[in-house]
């Protein structure tokens, strides 16, 4: 069962500056291009046993939307949209289908967890997979970045979970309690403290901080 | 570079720094907090390296105070700043003045640009 959150909104990484705040510091910021998002549904126990909202974010042309999901944004009178998805919000009633969701919902100062995809590493050795230290790349070494010992002679299996090499990256990431800086409402753009997985142009999920 | 990040670095900007390089004496105005006072504290030296650009750019500013070497990285945007004044332009041939570091006395100096 998710955890249910305040609030939530949709939005793309623009990138990473620095600005001066207001005791003069350079803050390291990434801004965020932050919805308008769009509520399309809301998803109500008694029907789907579960209270959501639905909600899409990023225009995009009629044509690059296939039939039925144009309909389900016909449904809520709103223009088809790229991204869709649902958050299990403590108060549904606050919405309305329709009703659009803007970078004023967060405020400077409001922590925040921030939700992305990480960039893809392809397949990863253990060193940089998971931190493994190497070994000495001189001094007549030959065992320079490999992974170790599997597992003990006595078992004569190797355990589950084995830190090994493999497909790094790409996956879904949370960081936590990261501040809000500074919010432009007009031009939807959120300002947020620190760096954010995912490359330029991914798409990002700001919620109010779980841990604050 | 994205145009909203430029938007965005633009309100920081100072329009009034002056033109320097590495060699060059500068006197730093930097605004001190002392309880609610605030003043000016004026840090003049040699400025022995400049990175970064936009702004994110600082230079680093080497001088010799009371037999120690102190060496200040200022962001050249900063708000702390609250001038920056040109005392000296100095001819050097490097980008980074590090080796004033092993230099001390009459060695230690940088020869003026002359002017033409």
């Amino acid at each position: 069962m998710a955890a249910d959150i305040n609030k939530a909104i949709m939005g793309i990484k623009v990138g990473m500056t620095q600005i001066f705040d207001e005791n003069d510091q350079a803050v390291p910021v990434t801004v965020i291009e932050a919805g308008p998002c769009t509520v399309l549904q809301k998803k109500l126990s008694d029907i789907d046993g579960y209270n959501a909202i639905q909600v899409g974010f990023y225009n995009l042309k009629e044509k690059q939307v296939n039939k039925p999901a144009r309909g389900h944004f016909k449904k809520a009178n709103v223009k088809p949209l790229r991204y869709v998805k649902e958050f299990r919000v403590t108060d549904i009633g606050a919405y309305e289908i329709g009703q659009e969701i803007k970078a004023d919902l967060f405020n400077p100062g409001d922590m925040v967890d921030v939700v992305g995809t990480s960039k893809g590493k392809g397949f990863a050795g253990a060193v940089k997979r998971h931190n493994f230290a190497r070994g000495s790349m001189g001094h007549g070494s030959k065992y320079h970045r490999r992974p170790g010992s599997l597992a003990a002679k006595g078992p004569a299996r190797v355990f589950k979970g084995r830190k090994l090499p493999g497909h790094l990256g790409g996956e879904r990431v949370t960081v936590q309690g990261l501040k809000v800086v500074k919010v432009y409402p007009e031009r939807n753009l959120i300002l947020i403290k620190g760096s954010i997985p995912g490359p330029r142009k991914g798409l990002v999920i700001i919620k109010d901080s779980v841990k604050a | 570079m994205s145009d909203i990040i430029r938007s965005i670095e633009n309100e920081y900007f100072k329009p009034d720094i002056p033109d320097f390089a590495p060699g060059d004496n500068v006197k730093v105005h930097v605004k001190v907090v002392e309880g609610t006072r605030e003043r000016i504290q004026i840090f003049e030296g040699t400025v022995i390296k400049v990175r970064g650009g936009g702004l994110s750019r600082t230079f680093t500013v080497r001088r010799i105070s009371y037999g120690v070497a102190v060496e200040r990285t200022f962001p050249i945007h900063s708000p702390k700043i609250a001038r920056i004044e040109v005392t000296r332009r100095g001819k050097v041939r490097r980008a980074r003045l590090f080796y004033l570091r092993s230099l001390t006395g009459k060695k230690a100096r940088v020869k003026e640009k002359g002017r033409f």
